[in-house]
């Protein structure tokens, strides 16, 4: 909502500092996004009055003026081609120097042999309208040299307000006024309407659905689209432009003067959030004003030349044969005011919210009045609206009211009451006021307070829809005394009764667990192509390539690395911990994933490496599954892949439950790109135990080192378990250190080396006993696997 | 014995000399002065026995005295000579040393979690919900009225016929007071979802966090108080802070809570709209509807709820012009924060 700081000084009364409005409006009422000064561009521009008009010696239609700048040096002489041009007449003058809009610098210049201190402007050349006929003639007191936005008051600020859905009573400067009288302490009163006469008749409200004024026969046969509805006829008007000061109200709030009549109705609506229409009386058949559902297919032409299909689900202004106006919302391109126009049909209506809403969104088609009428606006102060909307039509356009407008309301409603204890006024501000300044406060923006019993009743004025209980009363005693009036000390406080969620401490440690492992976070974007046929679908994508929601994180890390690919990124590890979703049956299953991709050098090049870091391969990739599995599915072992793939899965202890995978990737790789490789585990909340302490051996270890020959088909983890099996507790530990195929080893076959390390906690091992165990060990393995000592 | 104490103080000088000395000069003054037989500190020890046992005492404790410090001063400059005599050598110790690669947290991640240990100092635990959810835990219990017009589709995502990717971590108040009995206080952190084109400024998917405290006599003061601790806690404790009306369906009042901006310091600048505040978070008083829906008495309990957004922070804390960066993870990017956002 934009208003305009002059036109609020008007309804308070006195003049305002737009900083220090939008800092109250703020603090107070509603966010200011912007104040923006107008016509700063105009600051050039001085007040000057012509004394003398002589004819340009050298051609006909340019006059030579002296003029009264308000210089220390006297008069100056302007060359000026204008018509106008008058002796003793006041224009806006652009001395040597200024700069015009549109960027225009005037300097001394000769016009056909005789130079000119500056010009002397037309509106246009001002920025202030198309009229270049002559120069603009100013009716001011002024002094000469004055600043001319100063003394024409076009000096404005617009003040934008971010006004929320709740406060419609904001949409107009009297609202905003109101709101910034309570801060300031000073009453609103609406500006006397130049050349206006008070009209005397009020009309009376009908309880009723039907009515004629003036001729015209109204009837309201949707009291549910349109609760109360009014009409004044008023003849005789004479369509043209609008009064200066009408046109600059709306020219400062943005608004392009249309003509007398429109204006007239666009400064209601910005005046007193009443949207009004006006239309042609002699172009409604009837005469009649039908207030009605549309019917189902009906069209109508609508302002902007669009041809508008209705539904019964809209409320359509109709003559006595089709619609005119679709209510709330715009009116026909037939029925607008034009300049043939001399008597008016003015609507003053207040439509149901929900139901201009619904229409706003299926004709794809908004406007300032379906904006005012979606949020609600006063039904209450409607024939003050459209008595001053009268009064200013007759002001500004001429034309005369002959009955009393028609007031249609079949179930008149009154201001809601809310009572309010003062007590919990205190109960849930935390500070204690006084009941006399809840009272100050309330009456300030227009509530009536009355004591009643140990409570207050409260009277809701019209303009405010949002308030319908106690607790929004008391709101408004706390914006209106301002948040920042109440302390913030921290007081002690009861601890909660929610446990800290296991969700998050699980997705915490395993990124803890990753980052330490030399792993970049990164975080995805969960919305991206169907990645499999139970991906959930998004109903209402925004684009085809976003219309389902991931089912594994995979795809868009392999994503993230081809992007730092297309960087010159070579070396990318990456990892996420994100959600992931799935399509089952007619329910969504969501849970948290955890996925790592890895690719490049194993670790930064050190100079003192000499030959190149060598890329990270399948058991960097295992490490780093292994880990990820250990934090986020510890119930899960590591199995290789079945059917000779490259990669493994994490299975689940118990019931075989497949919950991860590693391997290397596929992806659309530069010809300097290392391997891709990358795992993803479902993260699972199981329990995890307390860890008890070993005791750390005193005895010294035996350790040996054992060469195997592996016949094919025998795996490192078949020769572990047997060989940990035979050689019982004394074995402590087993690395693999080494493997070799080749020359001295049987086709097929491979040597694997293991160092042994063996222990008794309890006593010093001898060699002997090592010896013994060893030999069971190969014992088995040659039994078992037919695995023997590779002989050296 | 007075010449003896002379001589020591004289000696003393000495030790000045040795920090600029070089290998050779060294030799030569340890020699002059330690030196087995004719080291100047040798022979007044090598006097001592000679002396009447109260001089002995004297002039003994400060001959050793010295001593011990110029074996320690030789000491220092033989290291010193020594490391020296290293780089001369080859070993050119400015060269780089062996390193691991950068790694760490997102920034968002850091960020979330830095907001969730300031509030967990003030008592409160997290709490997580589903991010697909229907029209009742996103909306109607949140107290938003059925024609609202943030219910138009065309602001969510739709997944089903009653069912959205939440626009708002706010559900999971619901689910936390249906759930549990006050006092109640935790913060929600989690992903949340709007049908905005992902450009600089906004991404259809982002994180939020939520927090809510229920208890009976919780007050507007309260709600302040916590909000402001947290805004001083997790910029600088001299933080001005501000609080100012606005609206949501779901607390009243409601208030919006602005920081002094952290670019200008409050003077006003490009990224501050000139306005010198920054605004941190949506926030307000439950709305007593919102208890009612959920089984609590709105009598007896009163309680705050505030909502921010993790990345908005992030970017105007550090700088980041872009929000689509926070979604790239080009390693340069994501290696500047990993050891730590501050
Ligand atoms: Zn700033």
């Amino acid at each position: 909502m934009i208003v305009s700081r002059r036109w609020l000084e008007a309804l308070l009364n006195r003049p305002l500092d737009a900083r220090d409005a939008a800092e109250r409006l703020t603090l107070h009422v509603a966010a200011v996004d912007a104040v923006i000064p107008l016509h700063q561009e105009l600051g050039d521009v001085r007040i000057a009055r012509v004394l003398e008009v002589k004819k340009h010696p050298d051609a006909d239609r340019l006059s030579l003026c002296l003029v009264d700048a308000g210089g220390a040096n006297g008069p100056v002489e302007v060359v000026c081609g204008a018509p106008n041009v008058q002796a003793g007449k006041t224009y806006p003058y652009a001395p040597v120097g200024a700069v015009l809009p549109g960027g225009l610098k005037l300097e001394r210049k000769k016009i056909r042999g005789v130079e000119s201190n500056g010009m002397l402007c037309s509106a246009k050349e001002l920025g202030l309208g198309a009229d270049q006929s002559g120069i603009l003639e100013l009716d001011t007191a002024a002094p000469p040299g004055t600043r001319f936005v100063d003394a024409v008051g076009l000096a404005d600020h617009q003040i934008v307000i971010d006004v929320a859905a709740n406060r419609p009573d904001l949409l107009c400067h009297k609202g905003v006024a109101r709101e910034l009288g309570a801060s300031l302490g000073a009453p609103v009163k609406l500006p006397v309407i130049p050349g206006a006469k008070a009209l005397t008749d009020r009309p009376s409200v009908r309880q009723s659905d039907r009515g004629v004024v003036d001729g015209v026969e109204v009837r309201l046969e949707d009291p549910e689209g349109a609760p109360r509805y009014m009409i004044a006829v008023i003849r005789g008007v004479r369509v043209g432009s609008s009064p200066a000061w009408l046109a600059e109200r709306l020219t400062a709030v943005g608004q392009r003067p249309i003509n007398n009549v429109v204006d007239a109705t666009n400064y209601i609506l910005f005046e007193l959030n009443q949207p009004l229409h006006a239309f042609d009386l002699a172009k409604l058949r009837g005469p009649a004003v039908v207030v009605r559902r549309a019917r189902p297919g009906e069209k109508i032409v609508t302002l902007d030349g669009a041809t508008r299909t209705l539904t019964t689900e809209m409320t359509a202004i109709c003559d006595a044969e089709r619609p005119t106006i679709v209510a709330g919302v715009m009116g026909s391109a037939e029925s607008e005011v034009s300049s043939d126009t001399t008597d008016l049909v003015l609507e003053c209506a207040y439509f149901q919210p929900t139901r201009i809403r619904r229409t706003r969104r299926a004709l794809g088609l908004s406007s300032e009045s379906s904006y005012r009428f979606e949020r609600g606006i006063d039904m209450l102060g409607m024939p003050d609206a459209l008595r001053r909307a009268v009064e200013l039509i007759a002001a500004v356009a001429g034309g005369e009211i002959r009955a009393p407008a028609l007031d249609l309301w079949p179930e008149p409603q009154q201001e809601r009451t809310i009572f309010l204890r003062p007590d919990r006024v205190d109960t849930l501000l935390g500070v204690s006021i006084e009941r006399s300044e809840v009272e100050r406060l309330l009456t300030s923006v227009g509530f009536f307070v009355a004591p009643k019993d140990a409570r207050l009743a409260v009277q809701v004025p019209g303009w405010r829809p949002d308030v319908t209980r106690e607790v929004d009363l008391i709101e408004e005693v706390a914006r209106l005394k301002g948040y920042d009036a109440f302390p913030d000390e921290l007081r002690a406080y009861r601890p909660g009764t929610v446990p800290d969620a296991p969700e998050e401490r699980a997705r915490a440690r395993v990124r803890d667990a990753l980052a330490s492992a030399g792993l970049l976070e990164a975080r995805t974007l969960p919305i991206g192509s169907a990645d499999g046929p139970d991906a959930v679908a998004i109903l209402n994508p925004m684009s085809v390539e976003e219309a389902h929601l991931r089912r594994r994180l995979i795809p868009g890390l392999i994503g993230r690395v081809e992007h730092n690919w297309a960087n010159r990124n070579r070396d990318v590890r990456l990892f996420e911990v994100g959600t992931v979703f799935r399509r089952r049956a007619s329910a969504i299953d969501e849970w948290t994933s955890v996925a790592g991709v890895l690719t490049g050098a194993r670790r930064p090049p050190h100079w003192s490496d000499g030959a190149k870091v060598p890329d990270m391969d399948i058991w960097d990739l295992k490490y780093h599954f292994e880990l990820a599995v250990a934090a986020a599915a510890p119930s899960c072992d590591l199995q290789p892949l079945a059917g000779g793939a490259v990669g493994w899965e994490a299975v689940e202890r118990g019931n075989g439950a497949v919950l991860g995978w590693a391997g290397p990737l596929e992806a659309d790789a530069p010809v300097w790109a290392a391997p891709l490789f990358g795992f993803e585990v479902r993260l699972t909340l199981a329990e995890r135990g307390i860890i008890t302490y070993r005791p750390l051996p005193p005895q010294p270890p035996v350790e040996r080192d054992l060469a195997l020959l592996l016949p094919p088909g025998v795996s490192a983890a078949q020769v572990s378990d047997v060989l940990r099996r035979a050689a019982g507790s004394l074995l402590e530990r087993l690395e693999v250190f080494d493997e070799y195929r080749g020359s001295g080893i049987p086709e097929g076959y491979r040597s694997v080396a293991w160092h042994c390390t063996f222990r008794d906690p309890a006593r010093t091992l001898r060699e002997r006993e090592v010896d013994t165990v060893l030999e069971q060990g190969l014992k088995a393995l040659e039994g078992e696997l037919g695995v023997r000592r590779r002989e050296s | 014995m007075r010449d003896l104490l002379a001589a020591l103080g004289e000696l003393r000088e000495r030790l000045k000399e040795i920090p600029q000395a070089d290998e050779r000069r060294l030799q030569d003054l340890k020699t002059e002065i330690l030196g087995r037989k004719a080291g100047t500190l040798t022979q007044i020890l090598g006097a001592l026995p000679r002396l009447d046992p109260a001089s002995k005492k004297e002039v003994g404790a400060s001959a050793n005295a010295l001593k011990r410090e110029f074996e320690t001063a030789f000491a220092a400059r033989e290291r010193a000579l020594k490391h020296a005599a290293g780089v001369v050598t080859g070993l050119d110790l400015t060269m780089p040393g062996r390193a691991a690669w950068r790694a760490g947290l997102h920034l968002v991640t850091q960020v979330v979690d830095e907001i969730c240990d300031i509030f967990r100092e003030l008592g409160f635990t997290r709490a997580v919900g589903p991010e697909v959810e229907n029209e009742r835990y996103n909306f109607f219990a949140l107290n938003f009225p059925r024609d609202h017009p943030a219910l138009d589709a065309q602001d969510s995502f739709y997944v089903g016929p009653d069912l959205l990717l939440r626009t708002h971590t706010s559900p999971v108040q619901i689910r936390t007071l249906e759930r549990y009995p006050p006092p109640i206080r935790v913060v929600i952190p989690g992903q949340v979802y709007r049908r905005d084109p992902f450009d600089a400024s906004h991404s259809p998917v982002f994180q939020q966090i939520e927090g809510l405290a229920v208890d009976e006599g919780i007050t507007f003061v309260d709600f302040k108080a916590t909000l402001a601790t947290f805004a001083r806690r997790f910029f600088t404790a001299d933080t001005r802070v501000r609080f100012r009306p606005s609206f949501f369906p779901f607390t009243e009042p409601s208030a919006e809570m602005d920081v002094q901006c952290q670019i200008c310091g409050g003077v006003g600048c490009p990224t501050c709209k000139q306005t010198g505040w920054m605004e941190i978070l949506g926030s307000g008083m439950v709305h007593p509807a919102v208890l009612d829906n959920c089984g609590v008495d709105s009598e007896r309990f009163t309680g705050f709820a505030w909502g921010m957004g993790p990345e908005r922070i992030a970017m105007s804390r550090h700088g980041i012009p872009d929000i689509r960066l926070l979604f790239e993870n080009d390693v340069r990017f994501l290696s500047q924060f990993a050891g730590g956002a501050r």
